[in-house]
């Protein structure tokens, strides 16, 4: 049986890939959520910091401002322990940045282009991930 | 012109991720407990994103970008152990609580308080990064 989140899941997928279009065929550039924002973190893409920004405000902006207009209640379901949160954080930004690429810019983009280097990470990445989630059931009895 | 393109790029991201529900931490730790109760969800996100960027990739042959220069080249195949270190680490904290930097930003104006705590710790990995590939590069 086809699951509404699963229709959800494929339109908001088409408009990320949308998204992903238009920053390739219109700026030439990788839509990589991990290089954007860490090249302005690590100065690497300071000399394109305006076009970065415009960038990562439209992608805080824009979901903010339809969850505020469709009048819906937006969860994250965020973990509320903080040292999780933290030690994910770190994880993420120092993975992301030694690995070149997050889900956007291996799995989408890089996986889109047959690219071997995103389609590698990609798989390790959702192993390690699966590996950590089978281990948080493990110690906690759920998520 | 330039700016505009970032803006409506980003824009359709978030928006897609918000959609998408990858924006809720339970979906994509659904996704990835493939030994419980598995949520596909993920699976459709990534199929329709990588559609219409195909198609995409498929477009910029021949061609240039619409505001200059060149499209990005093709990655040597080389997997090194900056991308497979790089991809567990990722891996393992996005497994730890259901945020990659693309919903963390996306989920920014309704996250609260944690959303802003991960998206800081964030900034200090990336921050961090470039010395630990120094790193990797010597061992």
């Amino acid at each position: 049986m086809i699951e509404m989140d699963w229709i959800w899941g494929l339109i908001g997928g088409l408009t990320i890939g949308c998204g992903g279009a238009v920053y390739l065929l219109g700026n030439g550039r990788i839509m990589g959520a991990s290089g954007i924002i860490g090249g302005l973190v690590d100065g690497s893409g300071r000399h394109e910091w305006a076009d970065r920004m415009a960038f990562l405000a439209a992608l805080i902006i824009a979901p903010a401002l339809v969850v505020y207009f469709s009048g819906s209640i937006a969860q994250t379901n965020l973990t509320g322990n903080i040292v999780m949160v933290v030690l994910a954080g770190l994880l993420v930004g120092l993975g992301t940045r030694i690995g070149n690429g997050c889900t956007s810019g291996h799995g989408v983009c890089g996986i889109s282009r047959l690219s071997p280097r995103g389609i590698v990470a990609t798989l390790v990445y959702i192993a390690a991930g699966a590996l950590i989630v089978v281990a948080l059931r493990a110690m906690f009895g759920g998520l | 012109m330039r700016h505009l393109l970032s803006i409506l790029s980003g824009g359709l991201f978030g928006i897609g991720l918000y959609l998408s529900g990858m924006t809720n931490t339970d979906k994509v730790q659904g996704f990835l407990d493939f030994f419980g109760s598995w949520d596909p969800t993920l699976a459709f996100v990534m199929g329709g994103a990588i559609l219409p960027m195909a198609g995409a990739w498929a477009l910029t042959r021949g061609r240039k970008p619409l505001i200059g220069g060149d499209f990005p080249e093709r990655p040597e195949a080389k997997f090194d152990r900056k991308l497979i270190v790089g991809a567990i680490l990722f891996g393992m904290g996005w497994g730890l609580v259901g945020l990659c930097p693309g919903p963390a930003l996306a989920s920014l104006g309704f996250g609260g308080v944690g959303g802003l705590v991960f998206l800081a710790a964030m900034l200090l990995g990336m921050l961090a990064a470039p010395k630990a590939r120094l790193m990797l590069d010597r061992a």
